[in-house]
């Protein structure tokens, strides 16, 4: 047998744990990035179609939360710098190659059209509200008369939002865990699933919730089968890669992954809505949060366990 | 150009001289290292085989740090020399992420900070800080571009292996076994 022993010399007990560079700050932002997205999604997809009455929670009530969850998003994201006073650094330059660079972008397309959203539907919670001043009318005026086409940039944003959270961390590939391709979809599909859970949640109109349970269970399915494809590949992988599947399969992260971020947060939640659509009385209030929190739950332990995941040599 | 390093493995014993002359000439603050010594044990008791390291940035010619980062600041310098714009980075740690030899870290006055290969020192031309100090005289420091420098000819002569070959950073640092 063959046994091999690495001594690091680095002789300072600092360095190591910094290695580990990210905390809480990115997956609670890629959580809040990914819901705005899918909030966001649904609410110009149905725009679009016209099915406003049909689905008012989804274009309208449902988009009132996603300025604040973008703003302590942002916030998040800000605290994890070490150079906050530099963070205007990031608009200087576009790079294509570097997700975290177009994704900064993508933010900066995205946030003020749900303020502007937010600000067209002001009338669906505060119904006697009023603009008072003449260019703030005039501008609402404006935005009412381009929503069809605010839709389809906010449409094709909010997947590229989606995706990116995604592709932030397959873009490294000293993370064997974080470098496959299939985390950019696996996100989107994550986003948009607890997208459909906060519009489950805020909603009042049984229809509209039978709806979104039932894009809820399609997007789960999607999910797990393109979680199934990322260990098929991992395990068919190179050594690295067998590694961090490693993680999940018996190593340290098994447990919290399996039955927290698959079980709670994806099949379990799955069954519920399965029963409510066959007319069993289940408060909504419990798949819709077990959505989200199994959605927060993913981003944390792929974004710590991909951190404990590396090259060997 | 194409400046590299080559240590000679069978040579080095571990002194960390390196480490030492590096801290003190780019006044690395205390508790970090921009390089430092791996001492790698093989083998099962009582066939064991040992190989000492004096491990840094590797300069890579297709460095992830440099693609990854979102302002520009980690660029490649003159002789494929990675640096780092402190007065550009955010110190998002993306960089630090995208490392596989794990040679980055966040300088307490929130910049990234790693080996320079000692660039104002071959400006001068000096050798860097730790190719001048070595005691077994093991640290060799060139342009690779030059086949009639001491890096080429040692490269030509004798075996010599990169650091994870195969995450396609195309590592400058070369060590001979």
């Amino acid at each position: 047998m063959r046994e091999e022993l690495i001594i690091s010399g680095r002789m300072n007990p600092m360095i190591d744990p910094q290695l580990n560079i990210w905390h809480w700050h990115i997956p609670l932002y890629l959580f809040l990035g990914g819901l705005a997205a899918g909030i966001l999604f649904f609410a110009a997809l149905y725009t679009i179609q016209g099915k406003e009455k049909l689905y008012p929670a989804a274009v309208k009530r449902a988009p009132f939360i996603t300025p604040f969850i973008l703003v302590i998003g942002l916030l998040a994201l800000l605290l994890d710098l070490n150079n906050k006073p530099y963070f205007w650094q990031l608009y200087t330059t576009l790079r294509l190659e570097s997700p975290m660079s177009w994704g900064a972008w993508t933010l900066m397309v995205v946030t003020p059209i749900s303020f502007i959203w937010c600000a067209l539907n002001i009338r669906e919670i505060f119904p006697s509200f009023d603009w008072k001043y003449g260019w703030l009318k005039w501008l609402e005026s404006f935005f009412t008369k381009y929503k069809i086409a605010m839709s389809w940039v906010l449409l094709i944003f909010s997947v590229i939002l989606g995706i990116y959270t995604g592709i932030l961390f397959s873009a490294f590939n000293a993370r064997p865990l974080w470098n496959t391709s299939i985390l950019g979809p696996l996100f989107l599909a994550s986003g948009l699933s607890t997208g459909a859970a906060c519009i489950m949640l805020v909603s009042r109109s049984h229809a509209e919730r039978i709806m979104f349970s039932k894009i809820d269970i399609v997007l789960i399915g999607i999910e797990l089968f393109l979680i199934t494809h990322m260990f098929m590949g991992f395990l068919a992988s190179t050594q690295v890669q067998i590694d961090a599947a490693g993680l999940f399969l018996g190593g340290p992260y098994t447990a919290v992954f399996w039955v927290l971020v698959v079980f709670i947060g994806m099949i379990l939640p799955a069954i519920l809505e399965v029963l409510e659509i066959n007319r069993f009385r289940v408060p909504v209030l419990i798949p819709g949060l077990l959505v989200l929190f199994g959605g927060l739950m993913f981003r944390f332990v792929i974004a710590y366990a991909g951190q404990a995941s590396r090259w060997l040599y | 150009m194409r400046y590299a390093m080559v240590i000679d493995t069978k040579k080095c014993v571990g002194c960390s001289d390196c480490v030492v002359a590096c801290q003190t000439e780019n006044k690395v603050p205390i508790g970090y290292a921009r390089d430092w010594v791996v001492e790698v044990t093989d083998g099962t008791y009582p066939h064991l085989q040992m190989e000492i390291r004096s491990e840094r940035c590797n300069q890579c010619g297709n460095a992830p740090c440099v693609r990854c980062c979102p302002t520009g600041s980690s660029h490649y310098s003159a002789g494929g020399i990675v640096l780092v714009r402190p007065r550009r980075c955010i110190g998002c740690g993306a960089c630090i992420t995208s490392c596989p030899y794990d040679a980055r870290f966040p300088h307490p006055r929130g910049y990234v900070d790693k080996c320079t290969f000692c660039d104002h020192r071959i400006k001068e031309g000096n050798r860097p800080a730790c190719v001048e100090v070595c005691p077994t005289k093991c640290m060799y420091f060139g342009n690779l571009d030059d086949p009639a420098s001491e890096v080429s000819k040692l490269l030509r002569q004798r075996r010599y292996k990169t650091l994870i070959p195969e995450a396609g950073t195309k590592p400058h640092l070369y060590f001979l076994t």
